[in-house]
Protein backbone atom coordinates (compact mmCIF):
# COMPACT_ATOMS: atom_id res chain seq x y z
CA UNK A 1 0.00 0.00 0.00
CA UNK A 2 1.78 3.19 -1.16
CA UNK A 3 -0.18 5.44 1.22
CA UNK A 4 0.21 3.19 4.27
CA UNK A 5 1.58 5.99 6.56
CA UNK A 6 -1.55 8.09 5.98
CA UNK A 7 -3.88 5.12 6.55
CA UNK A 8 -2.00 4.06 9.69
CA UNK A 9 -2.03 7.66 10.98
CA UNK A 10 -5.82 7.93 10.45
CA UNK A 11 -6.55 4.71 12.33
CA UNK A 12 -4.02 5.60 15.05
CA UNK A 13 -5.66 9.02 15.63
CA UNK A 14 -9.08 7.36 15.82
CA UNK A 15 -7.81 4.60 18.12
CA UNK A 16 -6.08 7.00 20.53
CA UNK A 17 -9.12 9.29 20.61
CA UNK A 18 -11.53 6.40 21.22
CA UNK A 19 -9.36 4.75 23.90
CA UNK A 20 -8.96 8.09 25.75
CA UNK A 21 -12.72 8.71 25.53
CA UNK A 22 -13.75 5.22 26.68
CA UNK A 23 -11.21 4.94 29.52
CA UNK A 24 -11.79 8.46 30.91
CA UNK A 25 -15.58 8.07 30.68
CA UNK A 26 -15.56 4.63 32.32
CA UNK A 27 -13.29 5.74 35.19
CA UNK A 28 -15.38 8.88 35.74
CA UNK A 29 -18.56 6.78 35.90
CA UNK A 30 -17.05 4.16 38.23
CA UNK A 31 -15.68 6.80 40.63
CA UNK A 32 -18.92 8.79 40.71
CA UNK A 33 -21.10 5.70 41.28
CA UNK A 34 -18.74 4.30 43.92
CA UNK A 35 -18.73 7.64 45.77
CA UNK A 36 -22.53 7.88 45.61
CA UNK A 37 -22.89 4.31 46.96
CA UNK A 38 -20.31 4.91 49.72
CA UNK A 39 -22.05 8.10 50.82
CA UNK A 40 -25.42 6.32 50.88
CA UNK A 41 -23.93 3.58 53.12
CA UNK A 42 -22.41 6.16 55.51
CA UNK A 43 -25.64 8.08 55.93
CA UNK B 1 -41.45 10.35 27.40
CA UNK B 2 -41.95 11.32 31.03
CA UNK B 3 -42.03 7.59 31.87
CA UNK B 4 -38.22 7.83 31.84
CA UNK B 5 -38.14 11.10 33.80
CA UNK B 6 -37.52 9.14 36.99
CA UNK B 7 -33.70 8.69 37.28
CA UNK B 8 -34.13 5.39 39.18
CA UNK B 9 -36.23 3.96 36.35
CA UNK B 10 -33.75 5.28 33.80
CA UNK B 11 -30.83 3.65 35.67
CA UNK B 12 -32.64 0.28 35.76
CA UNK B 13 -32.62 0.36 31.95
CA UNK B 14 -29.23 2.07 31.47
CA UNK B 15 -27.18 -0.28 33.67
CA UNK B 16 -27.71 -3.47 31.61
CA UNK B 17 -27.89 -1.50 28.35
CA UNK B 18 -24.43 0.12 28.76
CA UNK B 19 -22.30 -3.06 28.46
CA UNK B 20 -24.60 -4.46 25.75
CA UNK B 21 -24.13 -1.34 23.59
CA UNK B 22 -20.41 -1.13 24.38
CA UNK B 23 -19.43 -4.71 23.56
CA UNK B 24 -21.62 -4.98 20.44
CA UNK B 25 -20.28 -1.59 19.28
CA UNK B 26 -16.67 -2.58 19.90
CA UNK B 27 -17.13 -5.88 18.04
CA UNK B 28 -18.72 -4.22 15.00
CA UNK B 29 -16.18 -1.36 14.95
CA UNK B 30 -13.13 -3.65 15.10
CA UNK B 31 -14.66 -6.01 12.50
CA UNK B 32 -15.49 -3.12 10.15
CA UNK B 33 -12.00 -1.58 10.48
CA UNK B 34 -10.26 -4.92 9.79
CA UNK B 35 -12.65 -5.55 6.88
CA UNK B 36 -12.00 -2.06 5.53
CA UNK B 37 -8.21 -2.21 5.83
CA UNK B 38 -7.56 -5.76 4.62
CA UNK B 39 -10.52 -6.90 2.51
CA UNK B 40 -11.62 -3.90 0.43
CA UNK B 41 -10.17 -3.25 -3.02
CA UNK B 42 -8.08 -0.23 -4.03
CA UNK B 43 -10.27 2.52 -5.48
CA UNK B 44 -9.63 3.71 -9.05
CA UNK B 45 -9.20 7.44 -8.26
CA UNK B 46 -8.36 7.58 -4.55
CA UNK B 47 -6.17 4.48 -4.50
CA UNK B 48 -5.71 2.83 -1.12
CA UNK B 49 -6.47 6.06 0.78
CA UNK B 50 -10.15 5.10 0.40
CA UNK B 51 -9.62 2.88 3.47
CA UNK B 52 -9.68 6.03 5.62
CA UNK B 53 -13.41 6.29 4.85
CA UNK B 54 -14.19 3.64 7.50
CA UNK B 55 -13.10 5.95 10.34
CA UNK B 56 -13.62 9.38 8.76
CA UNK B 57 -17.30 9.01 7.78
CA UNK B 58 -18.53 7.50 11.11
CA UNK B 59 -16.66 10.28 12.98
CA UNK B 60 -18.31 12.95 10.78
CA UNK B 61 -21.72 11.32 11.19
CA UNK B 62 -21.40 11.19 14.98
CA UNK B 63 -19.92 14.70 15.23
CA UNK B 64 -23.00 16.07 13.43
CA UNK B 65 -25.42 13.56 14.96
CA UNK B 66 -24.12 14.43 18.43
CA UNK B 67 -25.00 18.09 18.03
CA UNK B 68 -28.42 17.14 16.63
CA UNK B 69 -28.90 15.09 19.81
CA UNK B 70 -27.85 18.08 21.96
CA UNK B 71 -30.33 20.32 20.11
CA UNK B 72 -33.22 17.85 20.51
CA UNK B 73 -32.44 17.21 24.20
CA UNK B 74 -32.12 20.98 24.78
CA UNK B 75 -35.56 21.61 23.23
CA UNK B 76 -37.04 18.85 25.42
CA UNK B 77 -35.34 20.44 28.45
CA UNK B 78 -36.54 23.96 27.64
CA UNK B 79 -40.09 23.11 26.54
CA UNK B 80 -41.10 20.10 28.66
CA UNK B 81 -38.56 20.53 31.49
CA UNK B 82 -37.73 16.84 31.30
CA UNK B 83 -35.24 16.28 34.16
CA UNK B 84 -32.99 13.91 32.20
CA UNK B 85 -32.90 15.94 28.97
CA UNK B 86 -30.27 18.40 30.24
CA UNK B 87 -28.21 15.52 31.63
CA UNK B 88 -28.41 13.76 28.23
CA UNK B 89 -27.40 16.90 26.31
CA UNK B 90 -24.36 17.43 28.52
CA UNK B 91 -23.43 13.74 28.29
CA UNK B 92 -23.34 13.98 24.48
CA UNK B 93 -21.00 17.01 24.37
CA UNK B 94 -17.57 15.46 25.05
CA UNK B 95 -18.08 12.34 22.85
CA UNK B 96 -19.48 14.61 20.10
CA UNK B 97 -16.50 16.96 20.33
CA UNK B 98 -14.08 14.02 20.24
CA UNK B 99 -15.70 12.60 17.10
CA UNK B 100 -15.71 16.05 15.46
CA UNK B 101 -11.97 16.31 16.22
CA UNK B 102 -11.34 12.78 14.85
CA UNK B 103 -13.28 13.75 11.69
CA UNK B 104 -11.15 16.89 11.21
CA UNK B 105 -7.85 15.07 11.84
CA UNK B 106 -8.59 12.02 9.66
CA UNK B 107 -9.95 14.32 6.95
CA UNK B 108 -6.76 16.37 7.05
CA UNK B 109 -4.63 13.22 6.85
CA UNK B 110 -6.78 12.02 3.92
CA UNK B 111 -6.52 15.41 2.21
CA UNK B 112 -2.72 15.40 2.01
CA UNK B 113 -2.33 12.51 -0.48
CA UNK B 114 -5.59 13.16 -2.40
CA UNK B 115 -5.74 16.99 -2.59
CA UNK B 116 -2.05 17.71 -2.02
CA UNK B 117 -2.73 19.77 1.10
CA UNK B 118 -3.53 19.18 4.77
CA UNK B 119 -6.19 21.90 4.92
CA UNK B 120 -8.26 24.24 2.74
CA UNK B 121 -10.61 26.95 4.03
CA UNK B 122 -13.60 25.76 2.04
CA UNK B 123 -17.21 25.49 3.18
CA UNK B 124 -17.23 21.87 4.37
CA UNK B 125 -13.98 21.92 6.32
CA UNK B 126 -14.57 25.36 7.82
CA UNK B 127 -18.15 24.58 8.93
CA UNK B 128 -16.94 21.32 10.50
CA UNK B 129 -14.23 23.26 12.36
CA UNK B 130 -16.95 25.68 13.52
CA UNK B 131 -18.90 22.68 14.85
CA UNK B 132 -15.86 21.60 16.89
CA UNK B 133 -15.57 25.12 18.39
CA UNK B 134 -19.33 25.11 19.11
CA UNK B 135 -18.82 21.89 21.09
CA UNK B 136 -16.00 23.53 23.10
CA UNK B 137 -18.24 26.52 23.79
CA UNK B 138 -21.12 24.29 24.86
CA UNK B 139 -18.86 22.27 27.20
CA UNK B 140 -17.50 25.48 28.79
CA UNK B 141 -21.00 26.94 29.19
CA UNK B 142 -22.55 23.80 30.69
CA UNK B 143 -19.60 23.35 33.11
CA UNK B 144 -19.77 26.99 34.20
CA UNK B 145 -23.53 26.91 34.80
CA UNK B 146 -23.49 23.53 36.59
CA UNK B 147 -21.01 24.98 39.11
CA UNK B 148 -23.75 27.37 40.15
CA UNK B 149 -26.18 24.50 40.55
CA UNK B 150 -28.77 25.63 38.00
CA UNK B 151 -30.13 23.55 35.15
CA UNK B 152 -27.90 25.16 32.49
CA UNK B 153 -30.65 26.86 30.49
CA UNK B 154 -28.03 29.08 28.82
CA UNK B 155 -26.23 25.98 27.53
CA UNK B 156 -29.58 24.58 26.31
CA UNK B 157 -30.34 27.77 24.36
CA UNK B 158 -26.80 27.64 22.92
CA UNK B 159 -27.41 23.99 21.95
CA UNK B 160 -30.55 24.92 20.01
CA UNK B 161 -29.03 27.97 18.28
CA UNK B 162 -25.85 26.04 17.37
CA UNK B 163 -27.95 23.52 15.43
CA UNK B 164 -28.12 26.06 12.57
CA UNK B 165 -24.60 24.85 11.66
CA UNK B 166 -25.75 21.26 10.95
CA UNK B 167 -27.65 21.98 7.68
CA UNK B 168 -24.82 24.36 6.71
CA UNK B 169 -22.30 21.49 7.00
CA UNK B 170 -24.64 19.20 5.08
CA UNK B 171 -25.29 21.65 2.21
CA UNK B 172 -21.81 23.26 2.16
CA UNK B 173 -20.54 21.14 -0.75
CA UNK B 174 -23.57 22.22 -2.83
CA UNK B 175 -23.65 25.92 -1.87
CA UNK B 176 -19.92 26.59 -2.28
CA UNK B 177 -17.08 25.33 -4.48
CA UNK B 178 -15.30 22.69 -2.43
CA UNK B 179 -12.35 20.32 -2.61
CA UNK B 180 -14.54 17.93 -0.66
CA UNK B 181 -16.59 15.54 -2.76
CA UNK B 182 -20.38 15.87 -2.98
CA UNK B 183 -22.60 13.64 -0.82
CA UNK B 184 -22.12 10.00 -1.84
CA UNK B 185 -25.00 8.66 0.25
CA UNK B 186 -28.37 10.39 0.05
CA UNK B 187 -31.97 9.41 0.78
CA UNK B 188 -32.29 8.60 -2.95
CA UNK B 189 -29.43 6.09 -3.00
CA UNK B 190 -25.68 5.72 -2.95
CA UNK B 191 -22.90 6.20 -5.50
CA UNK B 192 -20.51 4.05 -3.44
CA UNK B 193 -19.82 0.49 -4.59
CA UNK B 194 -21.13 -2.28 -2.30
CA UNK B 195 -17.54 -3.42 -1.67
CA UNK B 196 -17.09 -0.22 0.40
CA UNK B 197 -20.71 0.51 1.31
CA UNK B 198 -21.37 -2.65 3.36
CA UNK B 199 -18.30 -2.34 5.67
CA UNK B 200 -19.00 1.41 5.89
CA UNK B 201 -22.51 0.71 7.24
CA UNK B 202 -21.07 -1.83 9.71
CA UNK B 203 -18.52 0.78 10.82
CA UNK B 204 -21.18 3.51 11.25
CA UNK B 205 -23.36 1.06 13.23
CA UNK B 206 -20.42 0.03 15.45
CA UNK B 207 -19.27 3.58 16.19
CA UNK B 208 -22.90 4.63 16.83
CA UNK B 209 -23.37 1.84 19.40
CA UNK B 210 -20.12 2.87 21.11
CA UNK B 211 -21.33 6.48 21.12
CA UNK B 212 -24.59 5.35 22.75
CA UNK B 213 -22.65 3.44 25.44
CA UNK B 214 -20.45 6.48 26.12
CA UNK B 215 -23.48 8.77 26.48
CA UNK B 216 -25.12 6.32 28.90
CA UNK B 217 -21.91 6.09 30.95
CA UNK B 218 -21.66 9.88 31.16
CA UNK B 219 -25.35 10.16 32.10
CA UNK B 220 -24.85 7.57 34.87
CA UNK B 221 -21.84 9.55 36.18
CA UNK B 222 -23.82 12.81 36.10
CA UNK B 223 -26.76 11.23 37.96
CA UNK B 224 -24.38 9.81 40.59
CA UNK B 225 -22.87 13.29 41.06
CA UNK B 226 -26.37 14.75 41.48
CA UNK B 227 -27.10 12.08 44.13
CA UNK B 228 -23.82 12.93 45.94
CA UNK B 229 -24.61 16.65 45.87
CA UNK B 230 -28.15 16.10 47.20
CA UNK B 231 -26.96 13.81 50.01
CA UNK B 232 -24.16 16.19 51.02
CA UNK B 233 -26.70 19.02 51.17
CA UNK B 234 -29.02 16.94 53.36
CA UNK B 235 -26.11 15.95 55.65
CA UNK B 236 -25.00 19.60 55.94
CA UNK B 237 -28.55 20.59 56.90
CA UNK B 238 -28.39 17.99 59.63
Amino acid sequence: MPHAPFIIASYAVTGVGMIWLVVSTYLHMRRAEASADALRDIS
Amino acid sequence: MHRFANPARFLRIAKPLTPALFWSGLLLTVAACLWGIFYTPTERLMGDTVKIIFVHVPAAWLGMGGWSGIAIASIVQLVWRHPLAGVAARAIAVPGATFAAICLLTGSIWGRPTWGTWWVWDGRLTSMLVLFFLYLGYIALSNASSDKGDTSRVAAVFGVIGAINIPIINRSVIWWESQHQKASITLGGSSIDDAYLVPLFVSVAGFSLLFGALVLMRMRAALAEIRIEARMRRMAEG
